[in-house]
């Protein structure tokens, strides 16, 4: 019974054994890179990011359908052009970089969509939008895995300048000038981890699986390392139970790995270690020392 | 060896000299603390000497030293409290200019950590998260970092600011075995019973270099009241510095 649950979808059907290693790649990828995000504040920048791709994935469309090569080309060139963009006009106007980003991700989405309404039909402007990763060919999956191996080992690289740049960059500046390549660095790992999620989950979910399992460590964990371990875990759970409630309940599985990612989120709201809400309802007696 | 020179140094910002025509130099070893008013320029000349800011005119001389060798501790550390990071981790960070960004930290290593938290009395304190610590344990654990870098020169941005009487005694009295060991030494301080007590030399700064030199000669009332009338606010009216264009 358990068997037929758990393990039977992915014994019996290649396309799901495909989706799995495709989700368990993103899991390794993705979450270390949202930690990241999310201490340094900028979860909303992820999102932008993820839209901001979309017209150079659909303009790679436009040139040659669904071509990975143009499509993932297209989506990395877009994003560094709009990371580097923003920056540029919040330096030079008086806009801050938030505001500025914002401008740019609206203005991206609408372009992406118009692009790929005009050649494409909706099946593709779904595809577009929301992924399908249980249509992940060999390429796409190499393509995925790459990105998680490459993120990881550059994370490594740069991990003490990331560090130190996130909690003390003054203290960086004046004894490295590691600290500007780290955070460019860091910036191509998120528009990298985008384009690799963008296959699977679509524009608007990639950076799901990169914010939502970082969001849920921040309940379970109060060393860095632990917490990416733990958003890692998570990330990987969400993406295999979410495909089993696609699969059983006959849902699109994108939006349900992201759906059980925000069920496990709620659960650690509630009762996470650090900070989950319960412990403000059950106050405890107060240590001796 | 490791003196500071300063040749003529104009420091500011957007061509307003917040510290103007300074010239002279602190000895090798010698322990000089940088007193005046605020505004003065004291805050402004440090970030010149780590190399933080370009001068406006003039040159400072590090003695062979490189900007980056000489450990500063800045008046408000930009530290983001609410990082997951332990005390540990953050004293450690002291030994980057030897280990860099991917040097392994050895059983040696992790001794001089030990021994540098426990020497500003923060032993038990390893696992806290930094967002945990008070105000002066705070700095206390900013000094275990300076003890690591273990610098020939070392520049102090008013760290005696805003903690207890016994955390300042303590760490005054690092700074005098920092003095012991013949590191060079800069302090910005506006307690002036400290700095007659400590320091043997002291440069009273008010944008312009009113005294320079032992303690007891520079605070006198006189020059107090010279660095008291130095005018605050930059002249937005002001013409091109004549002595500049020499």
């Amino acid at each position: 019974m358990l068997y037929a649950l758990l393990i039977a979808p992915f014994a019996d059907f290649e396309f799901m054994r495909r989706a799995l290693v495709g989700v368990l790649a993103l899991a390794l990828g993705a979450p270390p890179v949202g930690v990241f995000l999310m201490l340094r504040r900028m979860s909303l920048i992820g999102d932008a990011m993820a839209h901001a791709i979309l017209p150079g994935a659909a303009i790679g469309f436009l040139l040659a359908g669904l071509s990975l090569f143009a499509m993932a080309g297209g989506g990395l060139i877009a994003g560094f052009v709009i990371a580097v963009g923003a920056g540029l006009i919040a330096r030079a106007t008086t806009l801050k970089e938030d505001a500025s980003l914002a401008a740019f991700f609206l203005i991206s989405l609408a372009l992406g969509v118009t692009i790929v309404s005009v050649k494409g039909t909706n099946v593709d402007l779904l595809h577009f939008l929301f992924g399908s990763v249980l249509a992940v060919d060999d390429p796409t999956l190499i393509l995925i895995v790459s990105i998680a191996s490459v993120s990881l080992i550059v994370l490594a690289l740069i991990w003490r300048p990331l560090v130190l740049e996130c909690v003390d960059p003054g203290y960086l500046r004046s004894v490295s000038r590691a600290g500007g390549p780290a955070h460019i660095a860091f910036l191509a790992l998120v528009v990298m981890n985008l384009v690799g999620g963008f296959q699977a989950l679509g524009t608007l979910l990639a950076v799901g699986i990169m914010m939502l399992p970082a969001i849920i460590a921040r309940f379970w964990a109060r060393d860095i390392t632990i917490m990416i371990a733990v958003a890692v875990g998570a990330a990987a759970l969400c993406g295999y139970a979410g495909l089993l409630v696609s699969y059983h309940a006959n849902l699109p599985s994108g939006p349900a790995i992201i759906l059980t990612a925000g069920a496990l989120y709620a659960v650690s709201v509630a009762v996470g270690p650090v900070g989950g809400l319960i412990w403000l309802a059950l106050p405890r007696r107060h240590l001796e020392a | 060896m490791t003196g500071l020179r300063f040749h003529n140094l104009t420091l500011g910002y957007e061509r307003h000299p917040a510290v103007h025509h300074l010239d002279g130099a602190v000895e090798s070893g010698s322990m000089v603390a940088v007193v005046g008013p605020n505004g003065a320029g004291k805050s402004t000349l440090f970030k010149g000497i780590v190399g933080t800011l370009k001068p406006l005119a003039g040159s400072i001389e590090r003695d062979g030293l490189d900007a980056r060798d000489i450990a500063y501790l800045p008046q408000a550390a930009e530290i983001d409290r609410s990082f997951p990071i332990s005390l540990y981790d953050m004293v450690a960070m002291g030994l980057w200019r030897t280990k860099g960004a991917f040097g392994g930290i050895g059983g040696k290593d992790h001794q001089a950590i030990e021994a540098a938290i426990a020497a500003v009395g923060l032993t038990g304190f390893e696992q806290r998260a930094i967002g945990t610590l008070s105000g002066g344990q705070m700095q206390r654990m900013l000094f275990a970092r300076l003890l690591l870098q273990d610098a020939r020169a070392i520049v102090l941005d008013e760290p005696f600011t805003a903690i207890d009487a016994k955390t300042s005694a303590d760490l005054v009295a690092l700074v005098q075995r920092w003095h012991s060991e013949r590191r060079t030494i800069l302090v910005a301080s506006h307690d002036l019973d400290l700095v007659k007590a400590t320091f043997p030399q002291t440069l009273l700064l008010a944008r312009e270099p009113v005294a320079w030199g032992p303690t007891a000669e520079v605070l006198t009332a006189d020059n107090l009241l010279k660095a008291r009338r130095m005018c605050e606010a930059f002249d937005e009216d002001a013409e091109a510095c004549v002595v500049a264009a020499e």
